[in-house]
């Protein structure tokens, strides 16, 4: 009986051991990602600096805000770890443009991955908090879906009530996929990227926009042509 | 005396108290686990919308049943969804063409019903919603709607200490959002489900049909059963029924969403069920009442030239087979749902 009474009290403090040791404490450094606004080589400014795009339109820019999601860490190993997650970055808010992650490990990470947009899955799921609340002015009602990049911002060169230009792009079905991948290679072991986002590349590679003829866009039309161009403005510096 | 004075008003306070919590625990509007379990009717399919992400709750169908028949979802809290989407209707809008919004605004489509939600792939006539989740927030931000935005909901509900009570209830703390109150809501709708009419006792052999209705079952399974499909009398496609365009309106339907040229002016395939009570009929109400709608199909040299072939197969009804069509359309009718007290408005008093 005793022999009983001693294997159990044996395997119950095994078992505390155990569930003890399953989750070892990480002491990893978290990870940071910063995004900062550039139009050109200028710090982007809201509302009070003239900037010209490649035609010469002077505009400046209101709002600016994007969606950043799937982020993917690849090792030299080819070990991957995927944050499987979405971070809206706004231009207007400060704390939105650093992303700090834990459960990352300490390691070197031969490049950085995500996709700007929110991939098809999140755009189907319903309801949803943070990010994704559609409190956050990023989500159509009419044609369910997020909106993956505002910029809006005023030009002499718009003919719209209020010289606005407007663009909202989204849509996560072919052919109108603005879904766009960026890889980045940090290169180094550093637990900070810095990241450089040019508002003037959504103006201008590879297809100049021209702020007179396209004012608004907030459906297909020329969406993708702007999700070409967004997928070029990201740059590590 | 003095005795006599504080004995009375002890009793007067002993039958307000009782008749207060009478008022409250009113069986009629009282939801239990038991009224919100998911029951599959036999012979339906799968359910698209399962609630697996949004676990079935009394309290959260408690407090979705207050947001439905709440006017504070509207800019100038006048307008509910309860306004328009009336239980005696199927929670269509009984003999109206076109919605109504706020500030007395029309809108362009005819509110239609909300029933076996859960077994649709999108929502509303262009099926540009995706979600049943995600649907009321067109509704609640159209301005020609209810006009508001979610920011302003969220900021009255969270000032209403009866929601902040609802929600502790519902979910356990006092956090309220957006998530909450759209998935709140879809508990309320995604549970209203028919299943209970004449035509489903007779499918399970537990109601006759007469002659008429039977011809009609077998009229309706020749001509209007690929669109119409049963059990949901719908195959959740998108097709141009051959009414012509409304110059005035100018809906061109799913091609407004697409662009796509095939999908110009078609809407989505109403389900049937209850069709008695969803008058007016077509996604502007165009039609007053089923007889209308019967000599429409039947009336081929009426229809629009780019309506779906399809309508080819109907051919010219005979006024006895039209007779008999209309007799099956009102066996589609359920009471049990149409009566369901667990749908009923808490607000109104009903005895």
């Amino acid at each position: 009986m005793k022999k009983i009474i001693h294997s159990f009290l044996y395997m119950a403090i095994l078992w505390v051991a155990m569930s003890f040791s399953a989750k070892p404490e990480r002491n990893d450094q978290p990870f940071t990602i910063l995004f900062h606004h550039y139009a050109g080589n200028e710090i982007l400014k809201l509302d009070s600096v003239n900037y010209k795009n490649e035609l010469g339109q002077t505009f400046t820019v209101s709002k600016f805000k994007y969606y950043i999601s799937n982020l993917h860490f690849k090792n030299a190993a080819g070990k991957d770890v995927f944050v499987n997650e979405s971070f809206l970055i706004n231009e207007d808010e400060e704390d939105s443009k650093k992303i700090v992650l834990k459960n990352i490990p300490e390691e070197n990470y031969i490049s950085v991955d995500f996709i700007i947009g929110v991939d098809s899955l999140h755009n189907c799921s319903g309801a949803q908090s943070g990010a994704l609340d559609p409190i956050n002015g990023m989500f159509w009602a009419w044609n369910s879906g997020y909106i993956f990049l505002k910029l809006e911002g005023k030009s002499p060169f718009c003919k719209t009530p209020g010289n606005f230009f407007e663009y909202h792009i989204g849509g996560y079905k072919q052919p109108s996929n603005c879904i766009r991948k960026v890889s980045l290679q940090p290169g180094q072991k550093s637990r900070t990227v810095n990241i450089k986002v040019n508002v003037l590349e959504i103006l201008k590679t590879p297809t100049t926009i021209d702020l007179e003829k396209i004012p608004t866009v907030n459906d297909h039309r020329n969406a993708t042509t702007i999700a070409d161009n967004y997928s070029n403005m990201f740059e590590l510096i | 005396m003095k005795y006599k004075l504080i004995y009375t008003l002890f009793i007067l306070i002993i039958v307000f108290l009782i008749g207060n919590s009478f008022i409250i625990e009113n069986p009629y509007f009282k939801i239990t686990s038991k009224d919100v379990k998911l029951k599959i009717p036999k012979g339906f399919p799968k359910p698209i919308y399962t609630f697996k992400k949004n676990k079935l709750k009394a309290d959260i169908f408690i407090l979705g049943r207050k947001l439905f028949y709440d006017n504070i979802l509207s800019k100038d809290n006048t307008v509910s969804c309860g306004s328009c989407h009336q239980r005696i209707a199927a929670f269509a809008h009984i003999d109206h063409k076109l919605s109504h919004g706020i500030y007395a605004k029309i809108g362009t489509r005819n509110v239609p019903a909300l029933q076996n939600l859960i077994w649709k792939d999108s929502y509303m006539w262009d099926g540009g919603v995706n979600n049943l989740e995600v649907q009321p927030i067109h509704p609640i931000t159209n301005p020609i709607e209810m006009d508001e935005t979610l920011e302003n909901v969220i900021l009255k509900l969270k000032r209403d200490s009866n929601y902040v009570k609802l929600f502790k209830k519902a979910y356990k703390d006092t956090l309220i959002n957006s998530e909450r109150v759209l998935k709140s809501l879809a508990q309320f709708t995604g549970l209203m489900i028919t299943s209970n009419s004449r035509y489903d006792k007779y499918i399970r052999k537990q109601d006759t049909f007469s002659i008429t209705e039977k011809n009609g079952l077998t009229l309706f399974r020749a001509k209007c059963e690929t669109c119409h499909k049963e059990p949901l009398f719908t195959d959740n496609s998108y097709r141009n029924n051959g009414i012509k365009l409304d110059s005035s309106l100018n809906d061109f339907g799913r091609g407004r969403l697409t662009e796509i040229e095939k999908d110009y002016r078609t809407f989505k395939v109403p389900g049937l069920r209850n069709v008695e009570r969803t008058y007016p009929y077509m996604h502007d109400g165009r039609f007053k009442n089923l007889k209308e709608v019967i000599d429409h199909y039947s009336n081929a040299a009426s229809h629009d030239l780019n309506s779906d072939t399809i309508l080819k197969k109907i051919g010219v009804l005979t006024a006895e087979e039209k007779k008999e069509l209309h007799a099956f359309l009102l066996t589609l009718t359920d009471k049990e749902f149409l009566l369901d007290r667990r749908f009923a408005d808490p607000n109104m008093v009903q005895y």
